[in-house]
């Protein structure tokens, strides 16, 4: 592809290796995972920050990295527009000076595109977090860059400006459509920004794929975890009527409609497990009895915790039922709705 | 118990206090406004002074010229027996001023390591003005650049790849932000190192002399003229004592001033999460 990035690396830091390949088109791919799994060091590769050990990185025909050739451009010699974690504005600059500082494009026309015209003499130290944030991506953009690398760009704000910002974010990369590379340890954040999700953990991707389909089909028990869905591990075994049973750790047996066998991991959405004061006769397959021992109340929504299990339910429901902690329940899922996971352990 | 303790303590700093001023008030109170001016009038202050600023003007001149580069290698770059670096251009130090006058006379006197050079290409160090200058670069450079380096690291690495990103080489990020950002610390470390210059004594007696008007600075001049005209003597000191307290102002007001006008971006990232 003409227009993509293109990058294999292997980087070796103190405590693990970061071994990543990936290519990104006209989109934007998210790198997910908890932090000191080696996602910011992806990026300052990218930009030249970094000298990976091994490895190629190239933006179309641009070779920017190529170990075996020798070839490493420095940074100022890549074209990329690198929106740093903090933001990293010159604090001794205007924001008028910090966006003209690597000065190609009109800076006025910037400005205004970012709404921060008004802001133009001031200080980075004066202004709020969010505008903060323009004024880096306004900067970040005003030479051009051929691939853009936003590095937690939502961890700096508070709660309160974080879901403006982040519709803002998502509009302003559809509309550019560069070859973009995001990293944060939110998947809800990545989902919400990203084409594709790349998930790493220990330096390596786990799996990459459209945000929905990593919900849906996790390849691996952190993967599933990360998205908010509900593991629970055990064996399993062929089991009656084509089912497949598994016998969870705690001896509670447990059935999956797909097929799977040994050591797995039964993967479940919260909002697919329902809960009720007593047995009942219905069409789900699966009941676990067991006291709360939570409830997390989120919107109009409340988690509970009930054994090994979290379900999602509505708020007015948790009322009608009178949950609270202590209260034992009966949680049901269908057997459709468990998904079958291959555990290493 | 608690109240006794802390009256010692106090009493400590009471002591300290007025065991460090009192020889700086002794000095105005025994001259006078009008044996200041008288002073300050003679021909040896005048001279003293004018050879002292001239001096120290050059010796700063190449302290921070060389000296800030130097600073931003060693602050910037990691290698083998940088510490072994660091420690041989901090050895002045600690050095005693008489060891660096000897010194200096021995490597570029006119009977030394680089006498029979220099002579040849017609230049004569030992005794000029010149050797006033190296011997304030020899003493006085340690002060900055050791400040210098401290400066340097405390730059946000991140500015510093934030400008690469922005396209702007090693050399233009040096120039457009690790300067400025530094700027405070290498002040402060500036007006160290040239009170340092103005108090030089050891070194250049013995390396450039005290000759009136070409060698005589004002520490030379003070310990001359203390045994012919007191008055002289306590003149130029007392202004010593009003140019030391304003660099040390300078020191501490610097860093303050510019650290007011530029919080650091993680700073303010704390600070909007609270």
């Amino acid at each position: 592809m003409v227009d993509s990035l293109a990058l294999d690396i292997s980087v070796p830091l103190r405590a693990l290796r970061v071994d990543v390949g990936l290519e990104v088109g006209r989109e934007t791919v998210a790198l997910v995972g908890p932090s000191g799994a080696g996602k910011t060091t992806v990026l300052r590769a990218v930009a030249g920050l970094v000298s990976p050990e091994r490895g190629r990185i190239a933006f179309g025909n641009h070779v920017w990295l190529d170990t075996e050739r020798r070839v490493d451009r420095p940074p100022e010699a890549r074209s990329v527009g690198y929106v740093f974690q903090d933001y990293a504005l010159f604090p001794h600059l205007s924001v008028r000076k910090n966006v003209s500082f690597g000065g190609l494009r009109q800076v006025d026309e910037l400005l205004e595109r970012f709404e921060i015209a008004g802001l133009a003499r001031a200080r980075p130290a004066d202004i709020s977090g969010g505008e903060r944030q323009r004024v880096a991506l306004a900067r970040a953009l005003a030479r051009d860059p051929s691939v853009l690398l936003l590095d937690e760009p939502l961890s700096a704000l508070d709660a309160h400006t974080r879901n403006g910002v982040r519709a803002e974010l998502r509009e302003l990369l559809a509309e550019l459509r560069l070859p973009t590379l995001l990293v944060t340890h939110d998947f809800e954040d990545a989902a919400a920004l990203a084409d594709r999700v790349s998930v790493v953990l220990d330096g390596r991707v786990l799996q990459t794929g459209a945000p929905a389909e990593l919900v849906l089909e996790p390849a691996d028990p952190f993967v599933a975890s990360l998205t908010g869905s509900v593991l629970l591990p055990g064996v399993a075994r062929p089991g009656p009527e084509g089912l497949t049973e598994v016998a969870l750790d705690d001896g509670t047996l447990v059935y999956a409609a797909e097929r799977g066998s040994g050591r797995v991991g039964v993967v479940l959405h919260p909002w697919e497990i329902t809960l009720a004061r007593s047995d009942s006769a219905d069409s789900a397959r699966n009941h676990i009895r067991a006291p709360i021992s939570a409830l997390v109340p989120d919107g109009d929504r409340v988690r509970v915790r009930v054994g090994a299990l979290t379900a999602e339910i509505t708020a007015a429901a948790a009322r009608d039922l009178g949950l609270e902690p202590g209260v034992t329940v009966v949680a049901s899922f269908k057997a459709t709705a468990a998904r079958l996971v291959p555990l290493a352990r | 118990m608690n109240r006794a303790f802390t009256a010692v303590l106090g009493l400590a700093v009471a002591v300290a206090v007025v065991f460090l001023t009192l020889p700086l008030v002794a000095i105005f109170w025994q001259i006078g406004l009008g044996g200041l001016a008288d002073g300050l009038r003679s021909e040896v202050a005048r001279d003293a002074f004018r050879v002292t600023l001239k001096t120290n003007a050059i010796a700063m001149a190449l302290i921070l010229g060389v000296g800030t580069p130097a600073a931003y290698f060693l602050a910037t770059r990691r290698f083998r027996g940088r510490a072994l670096v660091v420690t041989i251009l901090e050895l002045p130090l600690v050095l005693p001023p008489a060891v660096a006058g000897i010194g200096l006379l021995a490597a570029f006197g006119r009977l030394g390591l680089l006498g029979e050079q220099l002579e040849g290409l017609g230049i004569t160090v030992g005794f000029t003005q010149a050797a006033v200058v190296l011997a304030i670069v020899f003493v006085a450079s340690p002060f900055y650049v050791r400040q210098a380096i401290s400066a340097f690291e405390a730059v946000d690495r991140t500015m510093l790849d934030a400008s690469r990103t922005l396209g702007a080489g090693p050399a233009k990020t040096f120039w457009r932000v690790a300067l400025p950002l530094a700027g405070g610390g290498l002040g402060a470390g500036a007006a160290l190192a040239f009170a340092r210059g103005l108090g030089e004594f050891g070194a250049t007696i013995m390396f450039a002399g005290s000759l009136q008007g070409v060698t005589q600075t004002v520490s030379l001049a003070i310990y001359q003229e203390f045994d012919v005209n007191f008055d002289t003597a306590l003149a130029i000191s007392a202004v010593l004592v009003v140019a030391s307290g304003a660099l040390l102002f300078a020191v501490k007001a610097i860093p303050w001033w510019t650290a007011s006008r530029s919080t650091s971006p993680s700073l303010f990232a704390r600070s909007a999460s609270t």
